[in-house]
């Protein structure tokens, strides 16, 4: 499998205060490739540096997409290249209906897309059509619902490589199953997979884990024992400052 | 080609749909101080009189009881790049009565054009008002609209009216709306513009719930880039009991571009209440990110989410 992500190093610092610290990981075509990490540990800066968003410049390190080199493209330039990022919260648009924000994404990446495709999405994330498509993505949608359409508007998008923050936070048991069978419809679809969860049913569809502590990466391999690692070996730390925890690794 | 059918055409042609070979639907179509085209249906008189040089009186009444079907089209313009449209205009409902008046503003190029209109509205005991008015202008915003209504609402009666700018830039809007509320009277009034280069946008609305269980929401949602300029000022008053009013205030800027909201809310009586929201600022970032990472780019997000905006 060749390698759709290539981190090197990558250092991130907001606020003066460092966020990430040397993360290197890479993620191949078809990998489900997990991100796993208490709250805070810098999961969602990670996913939001890689995607390029405003004020997630990293300070120093290389992100590669495709082979190429992408720290000076917009955001608007990685999607185009077939990068997206489902968000951990996803945002409102007051007077923009379910139909025309799914059909955002798919028209960027030039595919063309009927109605019986914009159904197939929302029936792919347990939504009814009927029900929603002309209704608005704003804040009458519950937050589960806003996640699923999110996810909906992804699918049709065809990426080739999906950062999925908490695809599994707040959602319903049907969802959640839904959603555990579209990572596995990307993963044959041969797209690459940045899964960042809490949770081990989610965990269990990773090929590959990596624990993220204080803005570090302590541990990667193998999902269950990564998690395990992080269950019972990970010491709840009062330092999470990640300068001062590699000073504390290197004297070890 | 006469001036009626340039007038219609001119309006077709902006977006308009076509609504005036329609003899269930009553018209009227005015260009400058001409009226080229009036129909009527039963329980609605419409009369337009020129009197003055440039001045058009109309008067817009329903008769007691009538509820008219079928909104009925108003078509102002001036077609020519200068010109000057003032109109007086009267409208009465008599009790019970219900209207749904469209009125499509055409002015494709203005250099120089000034619309003008002074509005006394009446709306009897129980009767229904909804206003849609649109806005089509040129690109060149050599337009000045200036509207100025007085309404008085007796008892239980409705007044929706919404203002869209649809096309072209705004030029100078200048609204003046005063209503006073009697007993159980709604009035909901709604602005919907977006603005750029050096457009001025100016509203003045105030209502006034005198009455017991009056209702008012004053809704603004304006958007602004490069040196535009808005100022929004609405005023609520509530003095009777159970009177509740919101007033809400949106404005987007970009660029230059300046706005002013300044809501003022007064309750005069224990049982009322009156609220107000005011935001004032650029585009959220996660919104515009969002679109962003579907492939949009940054003026493209922007524009569907004021789009978005000034549809809700
Ligand atoms: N703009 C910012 N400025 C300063 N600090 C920030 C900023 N954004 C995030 N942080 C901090 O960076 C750290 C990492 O936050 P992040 O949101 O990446 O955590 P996370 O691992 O996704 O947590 P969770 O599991 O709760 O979603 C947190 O301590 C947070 O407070
Ligand atoms: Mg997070």
């Amino acid at each position: 499998m060749d390698e759709i992500l290539k981190i090197e190093e990558l250092n991130l610092v907001l606020d003066k205060e460092s966020i990430l610290c040397n993360i290197s990981l890479n993620i191949k075509k078809g990998e489900v490739f997990a991100v796993i990490g208490p709250n805070g540990c810098g999961k969602s800066s990670l996913a939001y540096s890689l995607m390029g968003l405003k004020g997630y410049k990293q300070k120093s390190g290389a992100i590669y997409y495709k082979d190429e080199e992408i720290s000076n493209l917009t955001v608007t330039e990685r999607a185009r290249k077939g990068m997206t990022l489902a968000w951990q919260e996803p945002a409102r648009f007051e007077g923009v209906t379910v139909k025309e924000f799914l059909s955002i994404g798919a028209q960027s990446r030039g595919n063309n897309i009927k109605q019986k495709d914009l159904e197939w999405a929302l029936k792919e994330v347990a939504i009814i059509p009927q029900k929603y498509l002309s209704r608005n993505v704003d804040e009458t949608l519950s937050g589960g619902e806003r996640k699923r359409i999110e996810l909906a508007s992804i699918l049709l998008m065809k990426p080739d490589l999906v950062i999925l923050d908490e695809p599994d936070s707040g959602v319903d048991v049907v969802a959640l199953n839904n959603i555990g069978n579209i990572i596995k419809d990307f993963k044959e679809e041969n797209i690459g997979v940045l899964l960042i969860t809490h949770s081990d049913e989610m965990l269990k569809l990773a090929d590959k884990a990596a624990l993220i502590c204080g803005g570090e990466v302590f541990n990667v391999g193998d999902p269950k024992e990564v998690s395990e690692y992080f269950k019972y070996e990970c010491m709840p730390c009062e330092d999470h400052n990640p300068v001062e925890h590699q000073e504390v690794l290197l004297n070890e | 080609m006469n001036d009626y059918q340039m007038m219609v055409d001119a309006y077709k042609k902006a977006g308009g749909e076509d609504i005036f070979s329609d003899s269930n639907t009553a018209h009227m179509v005015l260009e400058q101080d001409n009226v080229l085209g009036k129909h009527e249906v039963e329980g609605l008189k419409m009369d337009a009189e020129k009197n003055d040089k440039n001045t058009v009186d109309l008067k817009l009444q329903v008769k007691e009881g009538y509820k008219i079907k079928n909104p009925v089209h108003m078509c102002f313009g001036v077609l020519p790049k200068e010109g000057l449209q003032k109109i007086v205009m009267n409208v009465f409902l008599g009790e019970d009565a219900e209207i749904e008046v469209m009125s499509d503003c055409v002015f494709p190029n203005a250099v120089q054009v000034r619309h003008q209109m002074e509005a006394d509205i009446h709306l009897s005991k129980n009767s229904n008002y909804r206003y849609i008015e649109n806005h089509f202008h040129g690109k060149t915003g050599g337009v000045t609209v200036v509207a100025k209504a007085n309404i008085e609402m007796e008892e239980y009666s409705e007044l929706y009216t919404l203002f869209t700018l649809r096309k072209g830039r705004v030029g100078k809007i200048e609204f003046d709306y005063e209503a006073e509320l009697d007993k159980n009277a709604k009035v909901e009034m709604l602005t919907r513009i977006s603005g750029y280069a050096d457009d001025l946008i100016k509203i003045k609305e105030i209502a006034h719930l005198n009455g017991q269980n009056a209702r008012g929401i004053l809704d603004s949602k304006i958007a602004i880039k490069d040196e535009a300029r808005a100022d929004v000022y609405n005023e609520l008053t509530a003095s009777a009991p159970d009177a509740k009013g919101h007033v809400d205030c949106t404005e987007i800027i970009k660029d230059n571009a300046v706005a002013k909201a300044i809501p003022v809310v007064e309750v005069k009586h224990p049982e009322a209440k009156v609220t107000h929201e005011a935001a004032i600022g650029s585009i959220d970032s996660d919104q515009l990110q969002t679109l962003m990472a579907r492939g949009l780019d940054e003026e493209e997000a922007s524009d569907l989410i004021i789009q978005g905006l000034l549809k809700g």
